[in-house]
């Protein structure tokens, strides 16, 4: 029984970043649904308190222009905007993975393709291809299209990981062996290669994620997100419509920026920690 | 290196064509035409200015004339866009998409290549300085505020600086490009106005861009200072100032490069929006008017015109890069 705990501390020690990271993203994940038992969501909603209160007992937060509690805003849209970096990030990543096995282990022309792609589509402005895809749906946009939206531009760098890993392990004695025994491409991706990548498919699916909220929040920023959803980045957007900064209405912005920092910051560490893992020569360095 | 000049000539023309393309296409995909509707919706309102709007559908369908084949539509489009005609703005009408952008393209240009810079210099040097053992331990302290300043958003800084520095000490202008009363001209009272101006919102770029410009540079740093070249350089006996710049800074320098070059393009996007949060009067503020009224002209005219710059930057520093690096030649490939 005492053995346990000491390994969950090395553990820690170990990987002090991947530790630290999971556990600001798990509260930031849990924050929404547990904080939402405590305080009335209805509130959230436009005119349900007098506008523009500062944070009190009764308004933690304070209220908006609108007259919306900021609180029950915040634990409403928290778990929104990670909803869709989580989905473009799956988007993006299964997207990666097909591509960077498929540009990987074929190589020729269609790897040139990919690659070429995948090159070109990251030095371009991204989130201006969304803008001109976000002006020309009509209607209002919901969570989950936000998230397909975003996910257009989520697939390159885990495809340029995927990929450059693959070549790296195609030419691996195991993978040598596999063929002699028989074994068929499909089977050999499945059985031989995705096991040693599992570091790096996790570290792409970080990185996914955390570029998906970043051109979401871009996104909404500019006004093209779901009108009526409190997500974080409208959240933002509305105290920018009504120069909450320059009428010094502080708690409507604040905190959804920290907790925006909180994400990049808990998804940055995590992908340290796990770059750590996978590339064990990094431990020495850091 | 020709050879390597024209391929990388071929990637720029890619992506123009590309964005064009996207351009043409994704309006089209659309269950309604919202360039259309936005044009019906504007005539049915009616107004004063109906007789203008109608001008504008009559325009619009002169141009992109539904009647004709959709590959002719197409190729008429990218004719255009080769020209940089975007088309005219629906909201301030005989005006054209391309004159408002070519307005506040000079303000975006110079601010973003100016904050960029320094973002990357300082960024760089900090890094560099942080790798090297026998540089100030307190650097080291400087690791942590960097990362959190840099897993901002560059606009949500902005937003922070503008409440610190503008609204509740008063050291910097709320907003704007200029004063109110200025005409913009180019004398030196003006041009130390739009300096004012330009500082907070450059200072939210150079600020949560030093982070990560530091962080990879520490990276490559410590890369080169296990080579053998270094061990080699210090053993002559060489200056340790010598080693740290002629030696490992200059070899790590050229990764740097490349990430600057893979990284405009996100730059630029975060830019634009740091020019809402401002109110800076460049292509992103135009593109955000754009937006709120939906001018879909103007929308794609400064996609169009900033990802063509962002090319053309790109492009440079992928030619400037051989120039750099005498280790690599392209001609040999």
């Amino acid at each position: 029984m005492a053995a346990r705990p000491a390994r969950d501390i090395s553990l820690i020690r170990r990987h002090p970043q991947l530790i630290t990271g999971l556990a600001i993203l798990l509260v930031l994940i849990v924050i929404g649904p547990v904080g939402s038992l405590f305080v009335d969501t209805k509130e959230a909603k436009v005119g349900a308190a007098l506008p523009d209160l500062p944070p009190s007992a009764r308004y933690p937060l304070g209220t908006d222009t609108y007259g919306r509690n900021l609180l029950p805003m915040l634990f409403l849209g928290t778990p929104q905007t990670i909803k869709i970096g989580l989905l473009a990030g799956a988007i993006g990543l299964g997207v990666g993975i097909i591509l960077g096995f498929v540009a990987g282990y074929t190589g020729g022309i269609v790897d040139n393709i990919i690659r070429g792609a995948a090159d070109i589509l990251l030095t371009v402005p991204g989130l201006l291809l969304l803008v001109v895809i976000a002006v020309s749906i009509k209607g209002t946009v919901s969570v989950n299209m936000m998230a397909i939206v975003v996910s257009i531009l989520a697939w390159m760098w885990p495809t340029r990981t995927i990929r450059a890993q693959v070549l790296t392990l195609r030419e691996r004695e195991f993978v040598r062996m596999a063929k002699l025994g028989g074994m068929k491409g499909a089977e050999i991706i499945v059985r031989e290669l995705v096991p040693n990548l599992l570091p790096y498919l996790a570290s792409s699916f970080v990185g996914a994620v955390a570029s998906a909220i970043l051109a979401t929040i871009g996104l909404e920023a500019l006004g093209l997100g779901p009108q009526n959803q409190p997500t974080l980045g409208m959240t933002i957007y509305w105290a920018l419509y009504y120069t909450a900064v320059l009428r010094g209405l502080w708690w409507w912005w604040a905190p959804p920026i920290v907790i925006i920092v909180l994400t990049f910051m808990g998804l940055f560490l995590v992908s340290a920690g796990l770059d750590q893992i996978a590339n064990p020569r990094l431990r020495r360095l850091t | 290196m020709q050879r390597f000049i024209l391929r990388r000539l071929g990637v720029f023309v890619l992506v123009v064509w590309l964005a064009s393309t996207v351009n043409f296409i994704v309006p089209r995909l659309a269950p309604v035409n919202p360039i259309r509707e936005r044009l019906l919706q504007a005539v049915s309102q009616g107004g004063a200015a109906k007789s203008d709007l109608e001008q504008v559908v009559a325009y619009y369908e002169a141009k992109f004339g539904l009647d004709q084949p959709l590959w002719k539509q197409y190729l008429n489009f990218l004719w255009d866009m080769l020209r940089l005609d975007f088309g005219v703005s629906i909201a301030n009408f005989p005006a054209k998409a391309m004159d408002i952008i070519l307005r506040a393209l000079p303000w975006t240009l110079v601010f973003l290549t100016v904050a960029v810079l320094i973002a990357f210099a300082v960024g760089t040097f900090l890094g560099a300085l942080i790798a090297w053992p026998r540089a100030p331990r307190f650097l080291q302290f400087l690791v942590a505020p960097l990362l959190t300043l840099s897993a901002i958003p560059y606009y949500l800084l902005g937003l922070v600086l503008i409440f610190l520095l503008a609204f509740t000490w008063r050291i910097f202008p709320m907003g704007g490009g200029y004063d109110l009363g200025l005409v913009p001209k180019l004398d030196l009272a003006f041009l130390a106005n739009a300096a004012k101006h330009s500082i907070l919102p450059a200072l939210s770029i150079v600020l949560s861009g030093i982070g990560s410009w530091a962080l990879g540079m520490r990276g490559m740093m410590v890369s080169t200072l296990g080579e053998d070249y270094i061990a080699l350089a210090e053993a002559k006996g060489l200056a340790g100032r010598e080693v740290f710049m002629r030696y490992a800074v200059r070899n790590a320098l050229l990764p740097q490069t490349t990430s600057l070059a893979l990284s405009m393009g996100t730059v630029a996007a975060g830019a634009v929006i740091v020019e809402v949060v401002f109110g800076y009067p460049g292509v992103g503020t135009i593109l955000y008017q754009a937006i709120r009224s939906f001018d879909y002209f103007v929308i794609y005219g400064v996609v169009m015109m900033i990802i063509v710059s962002i090319g053309l930057v790109t492009f440079a520093l992928d030619v400037l890069y051989p120039v750099l690096d005498p280790r690599i030649s392209y001609e040999r490939k």
